[in-house]
């Protein structure tokens, strides 16, 4: 599902149509959506590298990492972005607000610049020169200036701390109706805002992927809580609603998995088997079942009526012998004395009776 | 010890040469013992949880409350910092104690934090002084905190022109107090502490930083507690014990280290948790039920 995704963005939006836009969502509880973020950005970054995609680059704006992580993460996948033609930094996170630039000026700080990105300073409540700025960058993306670009947001909730939600808002929003976006996606913080504010972006977007913290059976203990959040750190469920044409809403969802800083992702089970095996305590005697305890389990008749297969039911009930042939011919002989005594015959009509007071709970056992 | 061995050794041997060249060895031996000793320092359950020795590039928060105080972290962070074994340097920024208090703490743990100042180890800015950025001539507060960001930057930038400084810490106490020196505006500390977080990836520093979670726990949006912890790797929470007070046991600590990208391939644990117990001069950290 995340690869369909990734699919999604690299194809881009039909003539006409405005460009897919994902949001990836998550809190401080299960932090993920950093790596998801990254895994999308690694995987349109191989399509582009292997000329897979229509578009001819990404465009990245930095507000929460440092261009040089993207760097670096990128170079880790094995492309060198620093001198690359399909690979763009809008760098929002260095000197967002000109602090940097107004004490270099004055002499109190050397003036250091990072890399080939480019540094941004924002206008508090004004976004369209950062609009401009990345319309600019991808339009050197291209040898004639009109090729298709991607578009990468590092975090709406570091632009939304400077602007207001009408203006991110406005401004996703002409990202993605502007011809040369092919797609966009960004990441937010859904605790740090207002609903409303998460709801407004979530509706300018096609796709909404939320990582989220994965059920577990309940513990108690502090042991549990922390054993909870130890798991939080490297697996949440993924869900995705994507907005189809037709006006259905698909909701899709997975497992995530975080290892060794590369993120794995597979289906969705409902049963928490494999996690709360291993939160059992450990404890000296065992408390899992094997494969053949468990059939085992399963094959049990209970003592109720109309269970098993129509057979008399033999409940052992601690006085017969444990040799069954001798056990069934006494049986038979048991049956053969009866016979020529006197029988009650019983009609079962249970099901017309409402429940009474004076029965018993327990007739339908039929020892 | 072994410098004098040697040394008694030239007294008594006869040939000079020879005297030289033993002189000479011992006297690599010993600086290689040394260094091998310089490595091996003393470690206790919160420097293993937080892993390396300066783990040089990342934030570490520091949460406490009113009833278990986080200064002692501080405390050791800083001892740790100031490592004799090392030459890395400290910037400090006090917005709750003068130099002295500090000095005070420091010496029963065995750091002299006047001589670190003297040595240029320990630059020391003290806050609470009126006089200091010109806070008397009605400059305002986003003036001051970026005139007190570019008195960061160049520290950083004259510690690490230095050739023998490898890292350079920043310190932060407390992050509420400086609310309250920002006439109330979270915004402009966040600003501060999101210019200081950038020192960590231009010029590879660390950033410590407390702050009260409790301050901040009982408004509607908690958004600065929250912001902080998007931004530290690492969040060491005080709390008090669960089950309440207790004699031998002071509070429990949690560690967690949210950066998972830095992983060595070790199937390490993320979070830590685990009690301590305050002492005269230095903290006891141990295990729940492990206390002897």
């Amino acid at each position: 599902m995340a690869e369909w995704i990734c699919r999604t963005l690299r194809d881009g939006g039909l003539e006409g149509e405005h460009a897919p836009a994902l949001t990836i969502n998550h809190t401080i509880t299960c932090s993920l959506g950093f790596f998801v973020f990254d895994h999308i950005l690694s995987q349109l970054s191989s399509f582009i590298h292997s000329q897979k995609s229509q578009s001819s680059g990404i465009v990245l704006v930095a507000f929460s990492r440092s261009p040089l992580y993207y760097e670096q993460l990128l170079k880790s996948k094995g492309y060198n972005v620093s001198a690359s033609t399909w690979f763009k930094v809008l760098d929002c996170y260095t000197d967002p607000l000109g602090w940097k630039s107004k004490l270099a000026n004055s002499g109190r700080i050397a003036n250091d610049s990072l890399g080939s990105s480019v540094t941004v300073k924002l206008c508090k409540n004004d976004l369209d020169e950062l609009f401009s700025l990345i319309l600019h960058r991808g339009k050197e993306l291209s040898v004639d200036g009109k090729g298709r670009f991607m578009v990468a947001i590092d975090s709406v909730s570091e632009m939304l701390r400077h602007a207001s939600v009408s203006s991110v808002a406005s401004l996703l929003s002409e990202l993605r109706s502007h011809g040369q976006v092919s797609s966009l996606f960004w990441l937010i913080h859904s605790d740090l805002h207002e609903t409303r504010a998460t709801a407004a972006l979530e509706y300018i977007s096609s796709m909404k992927a939320t990582v989220a913290v994965q059920p577990m059976d309940g513990l108690s203990g502090n042991s549990a809580s922390l054993s909870l959040m130890q798991n939080n750190l490297k697996r949440g469920k993924f869900s995705v609603h994507v907005k189809c044409r037709n006006g259905l809403v698909k909701t899709m969802v997975e497992e995530l998995n975080v290892e060794n800083s590369t993120i794995n992702f597979t289906p969705f089970s409902t049963e928490g088997e494999v996690i709360s095996q291993s939160l059992v305590p450990k404890v000296q005697f065992n408390l899992q079942l094997s494969e053949k305890e468990r059939n085992d389990r399963a094959k049990v008749v209970l003592p109720f009526e109309h269970q098993g297969d129509g057979k008399n039911i033999q409940i052992y009930d601690g006085r017969k012998s444990l040799n069954e042939s001798k056990g069934d011919s006494e049986q038979t002989c048991f049956e053969k004395e009866d016979s020529g005594r006197g029988e009650i015959i019983y009609f079962h009509d249970s099901d017309d009776e409402m429940p009474d007071s004076d029965e018993d709970p327990d007739d339908d056992l039929d020892i | 010890m072994l410098l004098l061995k040697s040394k008694t050794l030239i007294e008594k041997s006869k040939p000079p040469n020879y005297c030289i060249i033993n002189y000479q060895r011992n006297q690599r031996n010993y600086h290689s013992i040394r260094a091998v000793m310089a490595n091996a320092l003393p470690s206790n359950l919160l420097d293993e949880s937080l892993g390396g020795s300066s783990g040089g590039g990342r934030m570490i928060l520091v949460e406490d409350c009113v009833e278990t105080s986080g200064a002692f972290v501080v405390h050791h962070l800083l001892k740790r910092a100031l490592n004799s074994h090392s030459s890395d340097a400290v910037v400090f920024l006090s917005f709750s104690h003068p130099l002295s208090h500090y000095d005070r703490v420091l010496r029963k743990m065995g750091c002299n934090l006047s001589v670190q100042r003297d040595n240029k180890r320990l630059l020391f800015l003290d806050m609470l002084a009126l006089d200091h950025l010109d806070r008397n001539r009605g400059k305002t507060s986003e003036d001051i905190l970026i005139a007190l960001y570019g008195e960061i930057q160049k520290a950083v930038e004259i510690s690490r022109s230095h050739e023998a400084r490898h890292h350079i810490t920043v310190v932060i106490d407390d992050v509420s107090l400086m609310e309250v020196d920002a006439n109330g505006s979270s915004d402009l500390v966040l600003d501060f502490l999101r210019y200081c977080c950038s020192l960590t990836a231009q010029f590879g520093c660390s950033l410590i930083a407390l702050n009260h979670g409790d301050v901040y726990s009982t408004v509607d949006q908690p958004n600065l507690l929250l912001q902080l912890e998007y931004l530290a790797d690492i969040v060491i929470k005080i709390e008090p014990l669960a089950t309440g007070l207790a004699k031998d046991v002071h509070g429990q600590l949690t560690v967690t280290n949210r950066n998972l990208r830095v992983d060595s391939g070790k199937s390490r644990s993320r979070i830590h948790n685990f009690q301590f117990r305050i002492k005269d001069n230095s903290v006891e950290y141990f295990y729940p039920g492990s206390k002897t």
